[in-house]
């Protein structure tokens, strides 16, 4: 089904029928998108087509879209958005970090075709914005309720790769877990996929057999929320609703919402008023929504809701100091702020964190 | 539960469906077929016993439709391959991916389902026994099967006539169809055996392993268990030792990471790889050895002179 989509758009482009992206604003555009999981994958992906869908509603005949999905990342993502690129897209949409050189490298080549990449910094061309969310806002929220809930005082965290949104993350957890526990531990295991269930659950059972009984991840699949259900230990979702796999057991899920910042940039290249940008949105943007608080007492409830309120108003900030390093030595002074630049490329961990981050 | 009986409980279950897809390998290798659709028969098997495990309300069904599934499956193959005497390792990737394209189509409307898990089954005294009974005794059927066949596809090949008939032919196809031994047939059931493992082997993944379907879950365990059989120098004691080897590696560095090992996770995540390799490179020292073992008609197309 999703192959013969592409495979019409290549027609459609060989038939000489696409035209190319004008300033001056068009009738139709063709949106496209690459994923690095499959869109069933009820996580990342799947969220970012969700997205894709919204905007198919939004605009209807305005509006035509091809994706790809499971396109690793690397070598295969550059021959996948050369053909892309060659099908007619207006605007190509590359949804992972390890697609940040390819889209750079193609974007070049295709000077009249917008392309938006997920969560990277590099912006070599005009023609190259960025966007991400700040997802760390929602993991102080869960490491506040982390802490709250454990009973043993310590979380397990089941990472992907040591890139800095998912090191954000990490240390976000951790701050908003010691804001209520300044002893509690975490204990962080790389799986270095960001999508293989079986290899997800491994881990989750590893974590709670080493005593854990609170677990969050940043993987794709919904397979650590099962295990966690399985043995009656708490979770967090991750990207989408996950509750279907844990009605016990999940107390939140950070879900992503691109459908929004989706609608915005194609209707840009609709009207001709696009322009390279970097967007960093979080809550108060709507591009960081927390799942409804369930299976914790009122008052873990209530401070939650309090956090997420403070974060969405911008009265707090995750990263506000005083804050160490994990060697002891001081990053942000009492009242700090981290610059956004500065988190971008976030590459140590906070004090605490018993692990040993991968360089 | 002790935290050493729960490690090893959770490296089985990460061994089964590479064992039990690897041993259905070996048979079809040893007659001299090589199919390298194992992935795509594995994917098919976890849509199928997902999707009968959904619709009936019975995990157990759901097992062996996903058997079932996979030995379908990999009658397409048998076909291509035996009937229409097409290339083998040309059809073996075109069934990897139709496998995990048809399955992504099938399974459309199960994601995001929570799935039934297949129930253990406590074997009677044995399962008392202390620390042993709790891990090897009171798991689930597909774990038991796995285990059987080591030793049934061990018997067959090395002790039964019909097994020195089917290594004939692996060894080589004219002599065998000479001395009047129906190759294709033999094959056909060779193939469908190999299909059938696969699929348990993906059912595992589905109803056992992580109890959900999701596109692509099988995530290139069909691949380890194509090399497991190399690695294992195409006999059954073998594959069984690798299988566990791997999921015990594989598993004991997400414990060290656990744990706060300083080792560098990357390193940490490639040693299932690298223990494979390096086991692999003490094997083909012995050259002989390996020649031996390996079914001289490997991948080779046969056709019957008439």
């Amino acid at each position: 089904m999703k192959k013969t989509l592409f495979l019409l758009a290549a027609a459609t482009a060989l038939a000489g029928i696409a035209a190319p992206a004008n300033a001056q604003g068009m009738d139709k555009v063709k949106a496209c998108f690459i994923y690095v999981g499959p869109v069933g994958d009820f996580g990342w992906s799947y969220q970012h087509d969700q997205g894709r869908l919204y905007v198919e509603e939004k605009l209807g005949d305005k509006l035509e879209t091809a994706y790809l999905e499971s396109v690793p990342e690397g070598a295969d993502s550059e021959r996948a958005l050369e053909r892309f690129a060659r099908s007619g897209c207006n605007i190509i949409f590359t949804t992972s970090f390890g697609y940040m050189d390819a889209t750079n490298k193609v974007a070049k080549d295709f000077p009249d075709i917008k392309f938006e990449h997920a969560t990277g910094y590099k912006r070599e061309h005009p023609n190259v914005a960025t966007y991400d969310s700040k997802f760390f806002q929602g993991r102080y929220v869960i490491g506040q309720i982390a802490a709250k809930m454990s009973k043993t005082g310590s979380a397990g965290y089941i990472a992907s790769f040591p890139i800095p949104e998912v090191v954000q993350g990490i240390n976000s957890f951790m701050l908003g877990a010691q804001s209520v526990n300044p002893e509690f531990k975490l204990k962080v295991v790389w799986v270095n996929t960001w999508f293989d269930p079986g290899k997800e659950a491994d881990a989750a059972k590893v974590l709670l057999d080493g005593g854990v009984d609170i677990l969050t991840q940043h993987t794709d699949s919904t397979a650590p929320m099962q295990v966690a259900a399985e043995r009656g230990a708490y979770a967090f979702g991750q990207a989408s609703e996950m509750i279907a796999f844990g009605p016990n057991t999940q107390l939140t899920s950070i879900i992503d919402e691109w459908g929004p910042y989706y609608m915005e940039r194609i209707t840009a290249v609709l009207e001709g008023t696009w322009e390279q940008q970097a967007t960093w949105a979080g809550m108060a943007e709507g591009h960081v929504v927390m799942a409804p608080y369930t299976n914790m007492p009122d008052d873990v409830k209530a401070m939650a809701e309090e956090t997420e309120a403070k974060i969405t108003s911008g009265e707090f900030h995750p990263f506000t100091g005083p804050i160490k390093k994990q060697d002891g030595s001081e990053w942000l002074a009492e009242g700090q702020v981290a610059e956004d630049g500065e988190l971008a490329g976030l590459n140590f961990y906070v004090a605490g964190i018993d692990d040993q981050l991968p360089q | 539960m002790d935290m050493t009986q729960a490690i090893i409980l959770t490296i089985i279950t990460a061994a089964t469906p590479l064992l039990l897809a690897a041993i259905g390998e070996l048979v079809v290798e040893r007659s001299g077929v090589l199919n390298l659709g194992v992935e795509g028969m594995m994917i098919m098997g976890a849509v199928a016993a997902f999707a009968i495990a959904q619709l009936t309300g019975s995990a157990g069904l759901g097992a062996i439709g996903g058997l079932v599934s996979g030995m379908l499956f990999s009658l397409l193959f048998g076909f291509l391959t035996l009937t229409l005497v097409a290339n083998q390792v040309a059809t073996g990737l075109a069934l990897t991916i139709l496998g995990l394209g048809l399955s992504g189509m099938i399974g459309e409307s199960f994601i995001g389902l929570p799935g039934l898990k297949l129930a253990a089954i406590e074997i009677p005294l044995l399962s008392d026994i202390p620390f042993i009974g709790r891990v090897l005794f009171s798991q689930d059927p597909i774990f038991y099967t796995s285990i059987i066949a080591v030793f049934g596809v061990s018997w067959f090949l090395f002790k039964s006539r019909a097994g020195l008939r089917l290594r004939a032919i692996g060894d080589n196809h004219s002599s065998a169809h000479a001395l009047g031994i129906n190759v294709v047939r033999t094959r056909y059931l060779a193939v469908m055996f190999g299909g059938a493992c696969a699929g348990l082997a993906g059912a595992h993944l589905s109803i056992v392993y992580t109890p959900q379907w999701v596109e692509n879950m099988t995530a290139g365990r069909g691949w380890i268990a194509l090399a497991l059989v190399v690695f294992a120098s195409w006999r059954p004691g073998r594959a069984l030792i690798g299988a566990y080897l791997f999921g015990a590696v594989s598993i004991g560095q997400l414990f060290a990471q656990s744990r706060g090992i300083g080792i560098p996770s990357q390193l940490l995540s490639a040693l299932p790889y690298l223990a494979t390799i390096a086991v692999l490179v003490i094997i083909s020292l012995n050259r002989r050895m390996t020649l031996i073992n390996t079914p001289a008609s490997l991948g080779k197309s046969f056709v019957p002179e008439r």
